[in-house]
């Protein structure tokens, strides 16, 4: 405490001088709270659609083959939600898992995070329905639009809000219901894709199990994967319809197509493995490991032949399970990595524990890879 | 620097070891689509592997006007130049 020893008029210059480890003392300092050092993932869950459609049931769409697209892209089943169920229906099932796998009460939930694309509504976000149904109101929720890189975006920033301590538990859920936004008879990505959602727990642990995340972007790149147009044409050619009566007009003009997904693939593929590889490289280099400490390798289920080309750039070791999902779930962008990681461990339980190397990357293009301990 | 037989020769390894097709199937006029079945992200792999190996750039916009074998071949020996 300082001392008044004058009148009021001459306070602040002696108060300036008294005091001059601290800068501007005009303004109050803020409290902030102390950094939380740990935190990990705790707990995974998974909510896969009943709908399982095989490359027999594509073939319908495209001039193609079973033996074909097992070949080219490794899957030969991918699940698709019924059209009654919604993205935040999925999210809030594998929401539930994880909570569960957890142990933790959705009332202790410091936030909710969704990320996804197929969530059919500019506004409100998926994650404060989800929250609701979940229990976990009043905790803040918000969308994350990172596409295929989604989740691992999700684990970055829940790491984040956990450490700085903004919350205590954060739910993070990669959820997609990409059903509802590709055209069957597209042959560029439509027949890898399917719907689901994997969601975690994360939260503070005293032995670190979230390693610096590993972020990025290249927009020059933003019409690799993109929907083929946006919502604004087919809403012009409505109102046009409308007022002009022309309705016929609506059958056959490209601008009332559906937005729908499509890639590059080409492009798409250098980028995924050989740019890749070297995100992957990065963050195992800043987890303070190296891929011999790693138990698995959950990438992004993008196409089997895209794994397989990461996994033997990075020049994995033997013992490194690979996640590869993708042959019996498709492509369900940013709930790949924690459906597939849930596959693994379900079927090597022993893995609980290990060190996975996980990457996302896909539209925008954006991509981020952390590695994490399983939980 | 290498000249267009090296240049081929290189290649048909590069694909050899993504395809499995014999080098000597390899030759100028093949298509890699039509006659050697390379699909395009095969293809992708050959143009990265013979980045590497040539030390030249293949930009993605340009990997679709190599139909040929040939195409390539010229192509790589061009960049070199």
């Amino acid at each position: 405490m300082l001392r008044r020893s004058s009148s009021l008029s001459t306070l602040p210059k002696p108060l300036r001088k008294a005091t001059p480890a601290v800068s501007a003392p005009e303004h109050p300092a803020l409290a902030q709270p102390a950094i939380v050092p740990g935190t990990a993932v705790l707990g995974l869950g998974v909510h896969r659609p009943d709908v399982i459609v095989d490359n027999d049931q594509i073939c319908q769409w495209i001039d193609s083959s079973d033996e074909w697209i097992r070949k080219r892209t490794g899957i030969v089943t991918r699940h698709r939600a019924r059209p009654e169920v919604s993205v935040v229906d999925m999210a809030e099932a594998a929401g539930r898992e994880a909570l569960a796998d957890a142990g933790i009460e959705a009332s202790q939930l410091g936030a909710v995070l969704v990320s996804t694309v197929t969530h059919p509504y500019q506004t409100p976000s998926a994650a404060a329905a989800v929250t609701d149904r979940l229990g976990a109101s009043p905790a803040p929720a918000f969308d994350m639009s990172a596409a295929c890189a989604g989740y691992c975006y999700g684990i970055a920033q829940a790491d984040a809000l956990v450490r700085s301590g903004l919350a205590e538990y954060v739910l993070v859920i990669g959820v997609e219901k990409l059903s509802d936004f590709i055209d069957n008879h597209e042959r560029s990505m439509s027949f890898l894709l399917g719907d689901g959602a994997g969601a975690v727990v994360v939260g503070p642990t005293e032995t670190p199990g979230i390693s610096p995340s590993i972020l990025g972007s290249n927009g020059q790149k933003w019409d690799a994967v993109s929907m083929n147009q946006s919502l604004l044409p087919l809403r012009d050619a409505l109102e046009h319809a409308r007022r002009s009566g022309d309705v016929a007009a609506l059958l056959d003009a490209e601008a009332t197509l559906w937005p729908t997904l499509r890639q590059d693939g080409q492009t798409v593929f250098r980028w995924a493995v050989w740019e890749m590889a070297k995100v992957a490289q990065e963050a195992i280099e800043a987890a303070g490991i190296t891929a011999e400490d790693l138990t698995a390798f959950v990438p992004h289920q993008a196409n089997i032949r895209i794994i397989d080309e990461l996994a033997k750039q990075l020049k994995l070791p033997e013992h490194v399970l690979i996640g590869r999902d993708i042959v019996e779930a498709g492509n369900t962008s940013a709930a790949s990595i924690p459906l597939a990681l849930h596959r693994l461990r379900a079927e090597h339980p022993e893995i609980s524990g290990g060190l996975a190397l996980q990457i996302g990357f896909g539209a925008g293009l954006v991509y981020g890879a952390q590695v994490i301990r399983i939980p | 620097m290498a000249d267009k037989n090296e240049i081929l020769a290189g290649l048909a390894e590069i694909v050899e070891e993504e395809t499995g097709l014999e080098a000597d199937e390899v030759q100028l006029e093949k298509s890699f689509t039509e006659d050697l079945d390379i699909d395009s992200i095969s293809m992708m792999t050959i143009v990265v592997n013979a980045e590497e190996k040539f030390d030249v750039k293949i930009p993605d916009e340009e990997v679709k006007n190599l139909s040929t074998v040939g195409d390539a071949v010229n192509y790589i020996a061009n960049a070199q130049g």
